[in-house]
């Protein structure tokens, strides 16, 4: 998308429960965003429109648990667009008992800066 | 069969019996049980892949295993008891547990005092009556969880979820990002039943349709499910004629509510709330039984796991008091109270505790409310008479959102409390 094109976007603020919608119009360059009523709701309607971030959160194949599956989380918000491409990775990944929680399963995925880390610990099956 | 003394059985090994067990053991309580039936801890977060936990203990986004996880060290680290893939099969009212497991056959843990922890249970077909045969591929959405993210396999390729609770909601996303295709949420109700960014982060940000005022009507299929009729429905939720649609679809998800699960409570006599479901419980979250506790989802359905962990705490504390008020010859439990009622008033739909011992308040006291409606800029305050205890402006309040709050250390309760939560106006800025 260029600076220049219109925009017309609602969405919905999930900063607190009040749950304001907010209108985003104008062009990139210049936006106008209304319906926000606090300063943290501009800052999210920005976020979200130049650069929305998102945790990532999947689960990666495990051999020699007890459940074949073992859930991964991102260390920090990856850019949503990238999303994909990070799934995509972490579906490939194949780990082995014993994991600990924390434990760094892909480093800096798809350039993003995060890292992807055990979610829980899995002692081997006995 | 084994007989076995404790001085503290805490049952299930969730959120709320991790968080209880813990705090239990740093009040110095002795010989300590906690008894799950699964194989492992941590409960229904263990099939929480998805992050938002601990924001208010933590502050931080954790995922389901990583919050259970901080607590099972804190629990690993105590010489409290761990019995796992241990059920529970009866509680008595003078503190005995039966319970059995494969290894030792039955047990009997005889208490001198209990915290209840069992969580709360999904609703199922069974309690939202849908037409049609009963096939496969009709799951709830904590079953759905549970194979996608423990077991590992996907249980459908195309869902219908009926009901907008958060762990439908959830799963929406979920399923999604494993390749499912999700046709869309129907909800009969006219506004949400899950928390707002679960719509916006698990609906919006997939093009996942929300349908308000729309339900399922019939299910399709011999043997396993080959799809669903939905239609309208009016404002007494009857199905509006002509308004029905057919969508093929292998799974239909139920995210229809929860229920704290008091079989065992029952069992022991302990009186039980009809709005919540669960126990009847004062400030102590002791129920109407001397010396058992209650904690968590097993008192009323929460939404967040950071006031489930807190209120085990609570239980424990009141535990420790009980026990050391026992030992030392004192009057304890209800004998050594009066009690005085927590009402309910304008604009709540329920609140805990529902009684409170009285007298001067030693400690700080937790309320926990929902709404019954939404509504912005109210007071939320709790009265005895015409003074007011506690008082606290929202800005926006919903029936998703459970509130909290506290009445301080020190004010003298003598009389009954009523909650409610009110329009603010304008002389109270």
């Amino acid at each position: 998308m260029n600076g220049k094109e219109q925009l017309d976007r609602e969405i919905t603020c999930i900063v607190c429960p009040t749950s304001c919608r907010i209108q985003i119009t104008g062009t990139m360059d210049e936006p106008e965003i209304t319906g926000y009523t606090c300063k943290r709701g501009l800052e999210h309607a920005r976020n979200e429109l130049y650069c929305p971030m998102r945790m990532l959160t999947s689960t990666v194949k495990i051999l020699g648990a007890k459940f074949r599956v073992m859930p991964v989380i991102s260390t920090k918000e990856v850019p949503k667009d990238k999303m994909k491409d990070c799934l995509e990775e972490i579906y490939r990944i194949q780990v082995t008992a014993p994991v600990q929680e924390g434990d760094i399963i892909i480093r800096d995925i798809c350039h993003t800066g995060a890292d992807i880390v055990a979610a829980r610990s899995m002692k081997e099956a006995q | 069969m084994k007989t076995i003394q404790v001085d503290l059985a805490v049952i299930g090994g969730g959120p709320a019996g991790l968080a209880a067990v813990a705090e239990a053991k740093r009040q110095g309580i002795g010989r300590v049980v906690l008894i799950e039936r699964d194989l492992e801890l941590g409960g229904i977060l263990q099939q929480c892949v998805h992050d938002g936990f601990g924001l208010h203990r933590f502050q931080k986004r954790m995922s389901g295993g990583q919050y259970a996880e901080a607590f099972i060290r804190d629990v690993e680290a105590t010489d409290a008891c761990i019995q796992d893939n241990t059920m529970v099969l009866e509680i008595t009212p003078d503190k005995k547990i039966y319970a059995v497991n494969e290894t030792e056959g039955m047990l009997l843990y005889e208490c001198r005092a209990i915290i209840l922890a069992m969580g709360c249970r999904e609703r199922t077909r069974n309690q939202v009556f849908i037409y049609g045969s009963r096939t496969s591929g009709v799951l709830t959405a904590g079953a759905v969880q549970r194979y996608i993210n423990m077991e590992g396999y996907l249980p459908g390729r195309k869902a219908v979820i009926l009901g907008s609770g958060d762990i439908g909601l959830i799963m929406a996303r979920r399923m999604t990002l494993e390749g499912m295709e999700v046709e869309g949420v129907y909800e009969v109700m006219s506004s949400p039943g899950g928390l707002t960014r679960n719509i916006v982060q698990c609906l919006e940000d997939y093009d996942i349709p929300l349908h308000l005022s729309t339900t399922v009507v019939k299910a399709h299929g011999r043997e396993r499910l080959t799809g669903v009729t939905v239609a309208k429905v009016d404002e007494n939720r009857r199905p509006i004629p002509g308004t029905e649609r057919y969508i093929d679809c292998d799974l239909l998800v139920l995210a229809v509510g929860l229920i704290p699960e008091n079989e065992l409570s029952r069992g022991a006599g302990i009186e039980i709330d009809p709005r919540t479901q669960g126990p009847v419980i004062d400030q102590n979250f002791m129920t109407s039984i001397d010396g058992i506790f209650a904690a968590g989802n097993v008192v009323a359905v929460f939404d967040l796991v950071d006031y489930v962990s807190e209120t085990g705490e609570i239980a424990a504390r009141g535990a420790a008091r009980y026990l050391k008020e026992q030992k030392e010859g004192n009057k304890e439990g209800h004998s050594a109270h009066t009690y005085k009622n927590v009402t309910a008033g304008e604009g709540v739909n329920f609140v805990i505790p529902q009684k409170v011992a009285a007298g001067e308040l030693t400690q700080d006291m937790a309320f926990y409310l929902r709404v019954k409606k939404p509504d912005e800029r109210v007071v939320l305050s709790c009265r005895m008479g015409d003074e007011t205890l506690a008082k606290k402006k929202e800005r926006f309040v919903a029936p998703p959102e459970m509130l909290v709050s506290r009445v301080q250390a020190g004010c003298c309760v003598d009389n009954d409390l009523t909650v409610e939560v009110r329009k603010e106006v304008p002389h109270e800025r």
